[in-house]
């Protein structure tokens, strides 16, 4: 019998993690429906006015993805710490970091991922020109990623506490803000006209970032929470 | 060897003594600069030509906004040494240190507020610095929050801990984020008024009023570390002959 290699490890964390998601696909739409839900709050609430939603839909957009991906996190390792897969992991002899990674990659596709592919028909519900349908794309799609990073640190350090939720947007929105200024500037940028390379390719460098500091810091935060 | 005193400094009985014996020579120089530099700040110095008297919240202002950074860093630092060394009254600091922080930014927040009033004419504007403090202020509570919310010791000082140096990798993104953020918005001009370069008699009580203030940090840190320190330690029997004597 040979050592799997950690390369390996990670393929079969996504895959088991994608496993479980497609059989409980309903807590997997639940966030995407927050997110639509939270997008139509804003016309109702300020009026039908075509020209008013363009000039918040950048912000609304942002915001709504934000609030969504939280809901989503707060289930990250929850089931593995409950059923004592996170022990497993933990005494595997794999590196920590790397299996988080692939757990963070894993809830991206499943979460992140289809809010992403969601947010063009939300954008056009906000009167977001079609031009700018490829920038809300691309900058939703380097968000939730930058996201479901930062958020497996809050994820991990809340890991099994009462009111964990709450607590965990207490640690990330801090955190997210750059990501959110960025990102929604970005779609405004577009919506009139202009190019939003410059907002984009700082997202971008920020998932870079994110990719590479917080797998450590998540894997430290599982050490100290499922002692 | 030379490490002899720092293993000692490590040991409860030990810190709780000597936070106790170095406490006097923080508060009593703070609290003498505080008084020059507030007579020198408010009596000496010259009314601002453009400000007039409003100006002089700057006295207790600008030291705010240096302690509420100043204090972030020793909360991550004592973390980072507690972290990796595992040596609980580095923790201890930390906790110590996380609500005196977030009290001078508070601080700098409400006095920038008050300035602002009669300045911008209004209480709030989202000014790339002023919104910076607002978020460092937010990475205090999330710190303080997460040790609040565990109930077990060790667990809740090292995540928090951990909390505290994330937030201080992402401060200097924070800050820059929302220094363009600002500048993206075309900035109004309010906000470009900016600071005169100072005369010496204005200067010279601000930088009283920046050192009594770190004074005065040391001095409470001294104070509630000693607190904490009874807190941990409540059951422990070098506790009850200390108090004893």
């Amino acid at each position: 019998m040979h050592a799997t290699g950690f390369i390996a490890a990670m393929r079969l964390t996504i895959h088991r993690d994608l496993l479980i998601a497609f059989r409980h696909w309903g807590q997997v739409a639940q966030p995407l429906i927050f997110f639509v839900m939270v997008t139509t709050l804003f016309p109702l609430a300020l009026g039908p006015d075509l020209a008013t939603l363009r000039g918040i839909a950048a912000g609304t957009l942002w915001v709504a993805a934000l609030l969504a991906s939280l809901l989503g996190l707060e289930l990250l390792f929850r089931a593995d710490h409950a059923d004592g897969t996170l022990e497993q992991m933990l005494l595997s002899g794999q590196p920590l970091a790397m299996l988080v990674l692939a757990k963070a990659v894993a809830h991206w596709l499943v979460s992140g991922m289809p809010l992403v592919l969601l947010s063009p028909v939300v954008a056009a519900s906000l009167a977001v020109p079609r031009a700018a349908h490829n920038t809300v794309l691309l900058s939703l799609g380097l968000g939730t990623a930058i996201l479901s990073s930062l958020g497996a640190i809050g994820s991990a350090l809340t890991l099994g506490l009462r009111r964990g939720s709450l607590l965990l947007g207490l640690l990330v929105l801090p955190l997210a803000m750059p990501a959110l200024i960025f990102g929604a500037r970005a779609i405004d940028l577009s919506i009139h006209g202009d190019s939003p390379r410059g907002p984009l390719l700082l997202l971008a460098a920020m998932l870079a970032l994110a990719l590479t500091l917080t797998p450590p810091a998540v894997a430290a935060a599982l050490r100290i929470s499922a002692e | 060897m030379a490490f002899t005193w720092f293993n000692k400094l490590a040991s409860p009985p030990h810190a709780y003594r000597i936070a106790g014996r170095l406490l006097p020579w923080f508060a009593w120089p703070s609290g003498l600069l505080i008084a020059i530099g507030l007579y020198g700040g408010l009596v000496l110095a010259p009314p601002d030509y453009q400000q007039g008297d409003a100006f002089r919240i700057v006295y207790v202002h600008a030291p705010s906004a240096w302690l509420s950074m100043l204090v972030y860093g020793t909360m991550a630092v004592a973390a980072a040494i507690g972290l990796v060394w595992r040596i609980k009254i580095a923790h201890a600091v930390a906790a110590a240190a996380a609500p005196v922080g977030a009290s001078f930014a508070f601080l700098a927040l409400a006095t920038g507020s008050i300035w602002g009033k009669p300045m911008w004419g209004t209480w709030w504007v989202w000014d790339a610095r002023l919104t910076s403090e607002l978020l460092l202020l937010f990475l205090y509570a999330g710190v303080m929050a997460l040790r609040a919310s565990i109930d077990d010791r060790d667990r809740a000082d090292r995540a928090s801990g951990l909390l505290a140096i994330v937030g201080v990798v992402n401060l200097p993104i924070i800050h820059y984020s929302v220094y363009w953020w600002n500048t993206l918005h075309q900035g109004s001009t309010l906000t470009k008024l900016g600071k005169p370069s100072m005369t010496g008699d204005m200067l010279w009580p601000l930088l009283a009023m920046l050192l009594a203030f770190t004074l005065y940090f040391g001095a409470v840190l001294l104070l509630r570390l000693r607190g904490e320190i009874l807190l941990r330690e409540r059951d422990a029997s070098w506790l009850r002959a200390e108090l004893a004597r």
